[in-house]
């Protein structure tokens, strides 16, 4: 790799023009973003299919859209918000963003397999969209269970299929990539029990990526041939056997849910110290309950299938070792009570996002746990009860830190302030909507309404309608964001270097950074999370943007 | 509380001027390491499919009648040759690195031979097989895993090829740049321990 002098690139300091954005750039941050505004496209084509769901279950009765089209407007919608919204925008987003800083680099260890993993997604994307429109989308929700994937039209399962394995495939490639730049890449001096948090995260991700996905992609090569060449792996008519297909796909796809929270888990342990001006408590611990949820993640799949034939002893070992991940996210959940405990906190749009985060996790985590106990799981199995946990946890939960870090990297991205009255107003909507969406979803599944069904029995219909509500809510909540973000940019209050007064590497350059990330060498953090600034000393206008809310404690 | 201490260490916006150290830039190679992280991913994909063959055969006893005898000979002469090809790739990489590349050549074309070979044995029992790919389920596992395993040889033929052509004189792969040879040669390894686990599982088992 040859490499500009300080001198020569002193005149690229600033983005080089929007084309980048469409190219295939190199550069980390523009991959980072690129990720991040094409995550953010499938968001808003993935909420109208939730539109879509909402709407029609505003009533007991199929009267808006056909049974059959609304079983692949909820395939689509669980396909793109976790293939092509939260897996991307977690992992690739802020990953390519944030990780070269952190260990102190100036690019990802291969930018050129990381362009081809970005480009790989939009292909994906639009195949998978436009299979809706060509030959009818895929029917059989977002885990493809055979026999119902083998018995509905086959090319848009196929095309499904297509997609996943493309996925999958940027998800690998990316994986690789952050885990030979967090080992690898590292600046000397920097010792791994010194990188923020968020490259723990994403080092543990991308481990559970890498030995997870490409089982996923396995079993799906298996399926297409079920469905294109008919043999029979998953088909109990030609002697197959549809319980393998479960065990392999939540052999993926329970540590899939990790890789849609953990990534979250990262950033908003950079988030909290910073808002709350306090060092990120019990740091060690953090780390090591990462390790451990990485290889708890990795044997507790079977607990999506305890009304699958299981086994007795199956169903006793999956409880117990699903049971013991409470106690890894338990830690993290008290590490960062203790991170806000004391603290100078700035209670501005990325802290509320990120105390909101804590609240539903904890909720979610709770269900889980539930869940995971056999007797209690058989009752509430495909109901909306497992609707609703994973909705706390995914949206509630990562969906959210997503909004946080938004608001909390905007700065960086653009050098300049997102608007913080827009960013409440999206806070309260966000808040509010998912909330009154999802937590009736919880009685109703205790109640029996199963999920995945166009149609329900009338006696539900009122929570139905609160929920259907809720999601008007939530769409309502994205037009303050989308302003915002769209208005910042050119009217924005211009946020400096550093508006928050982190430590954290990618602050410790300008806004937006230059093109190999520092002018001259790259500062090396021993210490990301030293906040001990004296109270009293903290500019509070300067870490909030106002200090309405942070008087109080000193 | 200690953290309210101000820390020594902080490194604040203003110390941006003089970075708290130097850092070199530029780093060294970790392309091995990734093909590394590579097929550990591509193991996986074998290690899904073998369990999933193995779940077959323990749950799902195949129709009385059924087809699904195969022939030892052939597969075992297969092995051979590539277990041979892992040694011979060996051979031509240990010459390259010692800095004999026309050394080298002869045995890359020879582990070219011998992986051709396999595959040319492999048709060879696919075509004298009395099942097809539908016939029962042990049959589609059957192509299925050496199918999937012969693309990879495929690709582990074509890679040495490319290998082989950039020894050549003017060539990018020298004892000193030997990336490309490396990384044939643990992906042809690779093929092959998955081919040795595969024949134990399908046809001694
Ligand atoms: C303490 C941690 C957790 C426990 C104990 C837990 C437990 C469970 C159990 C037992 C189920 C199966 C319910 C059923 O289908 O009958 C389930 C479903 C699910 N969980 Fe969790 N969970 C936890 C955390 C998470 C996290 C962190 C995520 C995502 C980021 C997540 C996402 C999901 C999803 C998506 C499903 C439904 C899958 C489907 O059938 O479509 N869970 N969880
Ligand atoms: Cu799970």
């Amino acid at each position: 790799m040859t490499v500009a002098s300080p001198e020569s690139f002193q005149g690229s300091l600033q983005p080089q023009g929007w084309l980048r954005y469409f190219s295939f750039s190199l550069d980390h941050k523009v991959i980072g973003l690129q990720y991040l505004v094409t995550g953010f496209i499938f968001y808003l084509i993935g909420g109208a299919l939730a539109g879509v769901i909402r709407t029609e279950l505003a009533s007991p009765i199929s009267d808006f859209i056909s049974r059959e089209t609304y079983n692949e407007v909820l395939t689509l919608h669980g396909t793109v918000m976790i293939f092509l919204w939260i897996v991307p925008v977690v992992n690739g987003g802020f990953g390519n963003y944030l990780i070269p800083f952190y260990v102190g680099a100036r690019d990802m260890a291969f930018p050129r397999l990381n362009a081809v993993a970005f480009w790989m997604i939009p292909p994906a994307g639009i195949l998978l969209i436009s299979s809706y429109f060509i030959s009818g989308a895929a029917q059989s929700g977002w885990t493809a269970y055979p026999p119902l994937s083998i018995t509905t039209p086959a090319a848009g399962q196929v095309v499904w299929i297509l997609s996943v394995l493309l996925l999958g495939g940027s998800s690998i490639f990316g994986a690789i990539n952050f885990i030979a730049t967090v080992l690898k890449l590292r600046q000397p001096g920097l010792k791994l029990m010194q990188l923020p948090m968020y490259c723990w995260a994403m080092l543990g991700t991308s481990i559970l990526v890498v030995l997870s996905t490409p089982v996923l992609a396995g079993t799906l090569i298996l399926l297409s041939f079920d469905i294109v060449a008919h043999t029979g792996f998953f088909n109990p008519a030609l002697g197959g056997n549809v319980v393998v297909y479960q065990h392999l796909f939540w052999f993926y796809s329970h540590p899939a849910v990790y890789i849609m929270v953990l990534p979250a888990f990262g950033l908003v342990s950079e988030i909290l110290p910073i808002h709350a001006r306090k060092p990120l408590f019990g740091y060690t611990t953090m780390v090591y309950s990462i390790l451990g949820i990485v290889f708890l993640g990795l044997i507790v799949w079977a607990h999506h299938m305890f009304t699958s034939g299981t086994p007795p002893w199956m169903r006793l070992f999956f409880t117990i070792a699903t049971s013991f991940i409470a106690v890894p996210t338990g830690i993290k959940f008290f590490n960062w009570l203790a991170t806000l405990w004391g603290g100078k906190i700035a209670l501005n749009s990325a802290m509320l996002f990120s105390c909101a985060f804590i609240f539903h996790f904890v909720f979610g985590g709770i269900t889980g746990v539930a869940l995971a106990q056999v007797p209690f799981d058989i009752h509430v199995h495909d109901t909306y009860f497992v609707v609703g946990h994973f909705h706390y946890i995914v949206y509630g939960g990562t969906v959210f830190v997503i909004f946080a870090a938004i608001y909390h990297w905007y700065p960086k991205f653009t050098g300049r302030m997102l608007n913080e009255d827009l960013g409440r107003l999206h806070f309260l909507l966000t808040f509010v909507g998912f909330n009154l969406c999802f937590l009736p979803q919880h009685w109703l599944g205790l109640n029996g309404m199963p999920r995945r069904v166009a149609e329900y029995d009338p006696a539900f219909t009122t929570l139905n309608q609160a929920s259907s509500i809720g999601a008007l809510l939530m769409a309502i909540s994205t037009l303050p964001l989308l302003y915002n973000v769209i208005w910042s940019a050119f009217r924005g209050q211009v946020a400096g270097d550093n508006p928050w007064r982190a430590l954290t590497p990618e602050w410790l350059t300008s806004s937006p950074p230059p093109v190999e990330n520092w002018v001259g060498a790259a500062p090396l953090v021993h210490e990301p999370y030293a906040y001990g600034v004296p109270a009293d000393q903290i500019d509070l206008n300067a870490t909030s943007g106002r200090d309405l809310w942070s008087d109080g404690r000193s | 509380m200690t953290s309210l201490a101000p820390s020594s260490t902080v490194v604040t916006t203003t110390s941006l001027a003089q970075p708290v150290e130097a850092v070199e830039h530029g780093h060294g190679d970790f392309r091995m390491f990734g093909l590394l992280l590579f097929l550990v991913a591509d193991g996986m994909t074998f290690a899904g499919f073998f369990a999933a063959y193995l779940t077959f055969r323990a749950v799902n006893p195949l129709p009385p009648g059924s087809n699904y005898e195969l022939e030892l000979l052939l597969p075992s002469l297969n092995t051979v040759l590539l277990v041979v090809s892992s040694f011979t790739f060996h051979r031509g990489g240990k010459q390259l690195l010692a800095g004999n590349r026309s050394g080298c050549r002869p045995w890359l074309l020879l582990t070219a031979a011998l992986g051709s070979a396999f595959l040319a044995g492999q048709m060879v029992e696919y075509f004298s097989l009395p099942f097809g790919l539908t016939e029962n389920l042990f049959a589609s596992t059957f192509y299925a895993l050496t199918g999937f395993h012969g693309l990879h040889v495929t690709l582990g033929v074509i890679c040495i090829l490319v290998v082989w052509f950039q020894t050549r004189d003017q060539g990018r792969v020298t004892a000193s740049e030997p990336f490309g040879l490396e990384a044939a040669e643990l992906y042809w390894h690779f093929v092959d321990v998955i081919w040795l686990v595969l024949f134990g599982l399908l046809y001694v088992l």
